[in-house]
């Protein structure tokens, strides 16, 4: 028997690559299902909301100029690097959750698989979405979608790690930078994923991962002129119709809230929601 | 007769075999509108030409009904090959009214006959011929197998291209197994309503096609309909963002094709006497009623002045007058309305400091008329650099460096096109990935074809039409 004194973790936000508290203070008690007490959580404000903003602009150059084989290099050393710390995922949704090991074990790999899924397709989207088009005259002529830049998730409330990599990793196949609400109830799973992510080579500010109530930190978001679009896929236990009105105040593009065990399953459609088609028409000389 | 002086050449009104009052379109009828019917007059003379029905709620209730009537009964049942076959009628027909059809917008709306002709008309027809092929091959619109079609399309239009417009919605919406309820500028209802009799020559089952004409109100009432499961609107951003928040939470698709202030982005190397034509079809195509025109230039500072003085001269040979003869450039504008914040913002643009420029021409009397106008020593922070005019007014700025140009030009709300004039390949594919826009012309401009996707990035909208993309904003199967 080891008498080793455990050291717990602090769990605190991701912001800009790094793990600021909240700047309000607050933290909130994350318990099992049963109420006992798992950790403190950060409970993030609207400051730490606009903050993440703040760090997810300043990362889309970067980001959505990198090479689509960069991207998807990147995207699959996370799936790696979460293959590698599977044991500490297993172990907190099972804490967390109140689940059995094997259906822990079942959402990790659920999780990776996912992972890997969107990483495949970082150089591959654009050829099925984009195309050439056959104009009437003597013009080349080419349709290719790019990301639309700064995405807002309400992450599924209702699962600790599979919910948040389906709504995160298919925002950033194609180049867009994130700022998720993690599940409420769950949210420390999300932190130890923003662990992988800050390992895993993920330029700062790819990724900006806020803890607490949603209700509270979605609305800020929702109407940030800042924010392009708007992943609404756990929202829907929230005033999400409200959440949807303030997003068209900048005409944000909005995903509604899915519920459910196939909430946000893998799809093309969930990396092109978040991209733009630009059409670039260019001349040809008469030869 | 000095040069460049031509004797007037008036296309003939006698082609056009119009009512003096025209009802509502619905179920492949003209019906009476309830409310009080208005008058559509001719922005060059100011005369009547029609009375219009005005739609009240009743009357969009009739014309969603006709529509989800159709759509359960017939058009979502019907093969994608016969759906094709109507739609190539359609095509077919307006191209053997094209003349008609051409004469009617320019008395309409006030744009040049050269436009309507060889542009509006000749495009509406390709947008149906290009839509009709795709009825029967879903299939490859690139949302896997067996996309299904939304139900009833609910389709608010502009007065800028009155008929193009109503093509740009119909044809895909048809295609793609949806009824349509259309709503036309109240301004410009004229060819809406001639296409309706198209609808009736073509004998398309009656309710797919069904036309509301009135004002704003009777396009709040038909995006607002319960019964409607698509919406696609073009026209302002303002009205944009009231159907975003109108329609959140109803499920109901939408498009939005909105507002513009693109940059057309000159650099030094550029073919200078190419840019030039590229610049005035960029902002004075259609008098500047374009939302994707070209309405702030930016020039590379060392050929900033060379680039004004040939603006100018060309300028001098435009010509402003009746839009319905063949040697007009610049015919009139759309509305006293529109006239008067043409008129507004031009003269804030001189409040704020920027310099006033116009050719020397004689505007007709009666009618609402705008000289073309250019403004130079502008900054990014006038009005005139930010707002969306929606006539004739060219704001010119400067640039030193390409990332100077690049940040300039995305220094806006909108993203819905832009241009880029350069010798550079290399320069021209390099700007053009990092200018935010969904259109982007490379020594050309204001180009459009039914098989070139377009749309706007940020606050000109979302969704894509023309193109496979805008077949796709008709269907669901979506997410996959």
């Amino acid at each position: 028997m080891s008498n080793h004194v455990t050291v717990p973790k602090t769990y605190k936000l991701f912001v800009n690559g790094a793990f600021p508290r909240s700047e309000s203070g607050r933290v909130y008690e994350v318990t099992t299902p049963k109420g006992e007490f798992l950790a403190n959580a950060a409970q993030a404000s609207r400051k730490d909301a606009r903050d993440a903003v703040v760090a997810a602009r300043a990362a889309v150059s970067g980001w959505s100029g990198a090479t689509a084989y960069n991207r998807g290099q990147v995207l699959y050393r996370v799936a790696e690097v979460l293959e590698g710390r599977r044991a500490q995922f297993e172990d907190e949704i099972v804490r967390l959750q109140g689940v059995s090991a094997s259906a822990a074990r079942d959402q990790v790999d659920e999780a990776i698989d996912r992972w890997v899924w969107y990483a495949g397709w970082a150089d591959k989207y654009a050829q099925v979405a984009g195309n050439a088009n056959p104009v009437s005259g003597p013009y080349f002529n080419l349709s290719v979608p790019e990301p639309t830049g700064v995405v807002a998730i309400v992450a599924p409330q209702d699962s600790a790690l599979v919910g948040l990599v389906s709504a995160l990793a298919p925002a950033l196949v194609s180049g867009n930078t994130v700022v998720v609400i993690a599940s409420e109830a769950f949210p420390l799973s999300a932190i130890t994923l923003a662990e992988v992510l800050a390992t895993s080579d993920l330029p700062k500010g790819v990724v900006n991962v806020l803890t607490g109530s949603p209700a509270e930190i979605a609305p800020w978001l929702a109407s940030h002129a800042d924010v392009n679009a708007l992943d609404l896929v756990g929202a829907g236990a929230l005033e999400w119709i409200d959440l949807e009105i303030a997003a068209a105040e900048t005409l944000k593009r909005v995903l509604p809230p899915e519920d459910g065990p196939d909430a946000a399953a893998p799809a093309l459609g969930r990396i092109t929601a978040f991209t733009e088609t630009k059409t670039v028409w260019h001349t040809k000389s008469l030869i | 007769m000095s040069f460049l002086e031509y004797a007037p050449a008036p296309e003939s009104t006698a082609i056009l075999d119009l009512k003096p009052e025209y009802g509502l379109f619905i179920g492949n009828e003209f019906v009476p509108g309830s409310g009080e019917s208005f008058v559509t007059i001719s922005p060059a003379t100011e005369k009547p030409i029609a009375r219009i029905a005005n739609g009240d709620a009743a009357d969009v209730d009739r014309a969603v009904a006709a529509a989800r009537r159709a759509y359960d009964k017939t058009w979502s049942r019907m093969s994608g090959r016969d759906r094709g076959k109507y739609l190539f009628r359609i095509a077919r027909l307006v191209q053997e009214r094209a003349r008609e059809l051409a004469v009617a917008e320019s008395l309409d709306n006030g744009k040049p006959i050269k436009e309507s002709r060889d542009v509006d008309v000749p495009l509406v027809a390709a947008w149906f011929f290009y839509y009709a092929g795709w009825a029967d091959k879903l299939d490859h619109a690139g949302l896997g197998a067996n996309p299904r079609s939304l139900g009833v399309a609910a389709q608010v239009i502009p007065w800028n291209f009155p008929l193009l417009m109503l093509a740009w919605k119909i044809a895909p919406a048809l295609a793609a197994g949806n009824t349509v309820v259309l709503k036309p500028a109240e301004t410009t209802s004229l060819t809406a309503l001639l296409f309706a009799e198209i609808v009736q020559q073509a004998d398309l089952p009656a309710g797919v096609v069904n036309i509301v004409t009135g004002a704003g109100e009777t396009g709040r009432l038909l995006v607002n309909h319960p019964d409607v499961n698509k919406v696609a609107f073009t026209g302002s951003t303002a009205v944009g963002r009231e159907i975003a928040r109108s329609t959140a939470g109803t499920g109901k698709k939408l498009t939005l094709e909105l507002g513009g202030k693109a940059a057309n982005i000159v650099f030094d190397d550029a073919p200078i006497d190419q840019a030039i034509e590229g610049i005035v079809n960029g902002i004075f195509f259609n008098q500047g009623h374009v939302c994707c025109a070209g309405s702030r230039l930016l020039v590379q500072e060392s050929i900033h002045d060379d680039v004004v003085d040939r603006l100018k001269s060309r300028l001098e040979t435009l010509r402003v007058g009746d839009p319905l003869d063949k040697n007009t450039d610049v015919g009139a504008i759309n509305s006293a309305e529109q006239l008067a914040r043409i008129r507004e913002l031009s003269e804030i643009g001189e409040a704020e400091g920027a310099e006033r420029w116009s050719p020397a021409c004689d505007l007709p009397e009666n009618g609402f008329w705008f000289a073309p106008t250019i403004f130079t020593n502008v900054s990014t922070s006038h009005r005139i650099a930010r707002e969306e005019i929606f006539g004739p007014v060219l704001s010119v700025l400067s640039f030193r460096t390409p990332a100077e140009a690049i940040a300039k030009a995305n220094n806006t709300p909108y993203g819905l096109s832009a241009g880029i004039w350069s010798d550079k390949g290399s320069r021209i594919l390099a700007v053009a990935d990092k200018l935010r826009a969904g259109v982007i012309w490379a020594n050309t401009f204001n180009r459009f074809d039914p098989a070139s996707p377009f749309g706007g990035y940020k606050e000109s909208g979302y969704g894509r039409e023309g193109g496979r993309q805008g077949l796709a904003a008709y269907l669901k199967g979506g997410l996959k």
